[in-house]
């Protein structure tokens, strides 16, 4: 096959499906819907299922029952969704439950504007449900990478055994691009859940090592453990004990620590000999690159970096890059969420400046352009 | 069920809460609470078999078991 | 009988269990280990889930694969569950403000996807693990921590609810009538397609305490003076009606298609055309 046209959100049922999707259960919404629509269409000639619920509590959870039975299962919203999805996404990272939520970002807070880009999402999807819990996610910027990254986001939510979030922005999941599905190269191969001990009488799914996920076999299938979201021991039964609730919660956070630096992505560009690097991500980058290239063609020192795995924030590289510059200008469609994490990572070491974008519109390389000047020229 | 006339009630007090549900509705009159207010049986004898008490306990705590058989 | 029927159903090592003296919901956990028994149950193929509350923690106790969701969530849970798993046997047990306040949207739209799911309601009327606050059942005019001056709002009926949205299996029991119950819950999983048994059990503690009733044998004996059988219903009027409660079988419809075999079916038609 060939280049073909491609859309953002198309381009992630693709992915989903080459990851071995056989599950999506979701609730319209702008600018997410899309990807339900297509899943509804094919995922019965993979053998797989699709059902609209009720609202997207259900849908997520349909989505984690569906994965307990032991299929992937992916469910897709935007931000009134991702907020009602909250309270099963702890219930997911807690049972440890593989799944994948795609959130496309729209305007809010609330209703907002519908069909508005925004990146305001940032810090709920780290922090948005209750309790300590560690999240991953990662941010495709072109219709390729959402595809690969929709595949990523498989892979990895099946080797920690949790939530992990693909997260879109309006722009990106609606914009075309022309590339060939079925020639993509470095494909990940997804791992199955398996092989399970063969002895079934009081097996012990949740009696891993202290930074390794717990993998749960399809229920139904002679395995007769617990799975709840109260804190558990090794079988699934709710204890109280201090020390297994501490083991447990620490337990969550070592398995993503553990893979941290494997699950690290990012996109750097012209950072050799930078004064000043622009840090965004999504459809903002794409303007980002764009200023780039043009301050470069004028001999400005500017650099680029994206980073791709969201969450955990890749600060250990931002860490290292602010040491060589004057300047980080961090540009995105909020008031203000990764410029947090960026400001965590820098410290000291050199000054920020933050581009907002709130007005609902995608943040243009001239504004970037002119950050950066104004920036230089200080 | 079919050796009815072998069976009796007999109550395990470990699992017994002391709710009295099974002694108000015996027909046969021959359950009723012990000094630490646990059912006890009066007289097995008596027992017409009708397996009220085992259905009603919420505890699992009175069972038509094999005379002599302890439970 | 039952001392067998624990030993092979329960997991003995975490009982007796945590409900209080007098409380209904065992009666009804026995129930359905006698209607397991009954129905020859697998095991091994059988998933029981569950939502949040007294009635939730029934789960905790069953050997089998267990799942206890959030609260009012679990017909979501189970139906993910079981839409592409039409090898296993899907039970779900919640209380009623589980299944009727949190979670009534996900019980009407369960009803009328006739996917084969057993759900059990163990309707204590109150709030009993949060320590007897109102629920959408708790009657008219009833005390509870949250209606001090008596509840205004009308009690939800929840198998009129069940038929309206579409249920193909509709049944009500109370703790009283243990051996209807057993037959009921049998009936249940024995349906094909979406099945619901309402039944009512005694809260002696947060409801029985503060509505006058002694002890839980006095709750007992109200259910059974309060309950009309089906049939004997079909011939009063809605006067006489007032204030009862009817038990047995109110819907059973054997010809409706049952959600997975659709779902199979569909992927069937794509299998053949593909080869």
């Amino acid at each position: 096959m060939s280049a073909k046209l491609v859309q953002g959100n198309e381009a992630v049922v693709y992915g989903a499906f080459n990851a071995g999707l056989k599950f999506f259960a979701g609730y319209p919404i702008t600018p997410s819907t899309e990807i339900a629509e297509m899943c509804s269409r094919d995922l019965p000639k993979v053998g797989g299922a699709f059902i609209q619920m009720e609202d997207e509590i259900s849908s997520i959870a349909a989505c984690i029952g569906a994965s307990l039975a032991g299929f992937r299962s992916m469910s897709a919203t935007s931000g009134p969704g991702f907020s009602l999805m909250q309270e099963n996404i702890g219930y997911a990272i807690m049972a440890e439950v593989p799944i994948v939520i795609v959130d496309v970002q729209r305007m809010g807070p609330s209703t907002g504007i519908a069909t508005a880009p925004s990146q305001s999402d940032y810090m709920q999807v780290r922090w948005g449900t209750h309790g300590d819990h560690p999240m991953v996610s990662f941010a495709p910027f072109s219709v390729e990478e959402c595809f690969t990254e929709a595949i990523r986001a498989f892979y990895w939510s099946e080797k920690i055994s949790s939530v992990v979030v693909l997260l879109l922005d309006e722009v990106v999941a609606h914009m075309r691009e022309g590339i060939d599905i079925d020639n993509v190269e470095n494909i990940l191969e997804v791992p199955d859940r398996g092989p399970f001990s063969e002895e079934k009488e009081g097996f012990r799914p949740y009696k891993v090592d202290r930074d390794k996920g717990a993998k749960l076999p399809p229920l139904g299938t002679g395995y007769r453990f617990n799975v709840t979201g109260l804190v558990h021991d090794e079988m699934g039964f709710p204890v109280e004990d201090p020390e297994k609730t501490g083991d447990l919660i620490r337990r969550l956070h070592n398995k993503i620590d553990a893979v941290e630096d494997e699950m690290a992505s990012y996109d750097e560009r012209y950072t050799e000999d930078a004064d000043v690097i622009v840090i965004s991500y999504g459809s903002v980058a794409r303007s980002s690159l764009r200023a780039v290239r043009e301050l470069r063609k004028n001999n400005v020192k500017v650099g680029f970096f994206r980073p791709i795995t969201v969450w955990p924030f890749p600060s250990k590289r931002v860490r290292e890059l602010s040491k060589k510059v004057k300047n980080i200008v961090v540009a995105e469609m909020s008031m203000g969420q990764m410029v947090h994490e960026v400001e965590r990572s820098v410290g000291d070491s050199c000054q920020i400046t933050l581009l907002q974008g709130i007005k609902g519109e995608l943040i243009t390389p001239d504004a970037i352009h002119n950050t950066v000047s104004e920036v230089i020229s200080k | 069920m079919s050796q009815s006339s072998h069976l009796e009630p007999v109550v395990n007090r470990a699992f017994c809460k002391g709710c009295g549900i099974c002694i108000e509705f015996c027909p046969a009159n021959i359950l009723e609470f012990d000094e630490q207010r646990k059912c006890r049986v009066t007289d097995p004898e008596k027992c017409i078999k009708c397996y009220q008490c085992e259905m009603r306990c919420p505890d699992f705590a009175i069972e038509l078991v094999e005379k002599g058989e302890k439970k | 009988m039952i001392g067998e029927l624990t030993n092979k159903y329960l997991r003995m090592d975490r009982l007796p269990h945590m409900w209080c003296p007098g409380c209904g919901h065992g009666i009804a956990l026995g129930a359905l280990l006698r209607a397991f028994d009954r129905v020859k149950i697998d095991k091994d193929k059988t998933v029981i889930l569950s939502g949040i509350g007294c009635a939730s923690r029934a789960v905790g106790y069953l050997d089998f694969s267990t799942v206890h969701t959030t609260h009012g969530r679990a017909l979501a849970f189970a139906t993910g569950l079981r839409l592409l798993r039409d090898d296993v046997k899907v039970i779900v047990i919640m209380g009623d403000g589980d299944a009727l306040a949190i979670g009534g949207n996900h019980f009407i739209h369960a009803c009328r996807r006739n996917i084969d799911i057993t759900a059990i309601v163990l309707n204590n009327q109150i709030y009993g693990m949060t320590g007897g606050q109102s629920s959408p059942t708790t009657p008219q005019s009833r005390l509870s921590t949250t209606t001090p001056y008596g509840n205004f709002a009308r009690a939800f009926d929840f198998c009129n609810l069940a038929i309206g949205a579409g249920a193909t299996y509709v049944a009500r029991a109370t703790a009283y009538h243990a051996s209807l119950m057993t037959e009921l819950y049998a009936n249940a999983i024995k349906h094909h397609g979406f099945s619901f048994v309402e039944t009512f059990t005694q809260c002696p503690v947060n409801y029985g305490r503060r509505n006058k009733f002694p002890d839980p044998a006095s709750m007992l004996q109200y259910m059974k003076d309060i309950s009309v059988p089906f049939k004997v219903a079909q011939n009063m009027g809605s006067d006489e009606l007032q204030g009862k409660i009817v038990i047995g079988e109110l819907i059973k419809e054997k010809e409706d298609v049952e959600l997975n075999e659709v779902v199979r079916e569909r992927i069937m038609k794509f299998r053949g055309g593909a080869q």
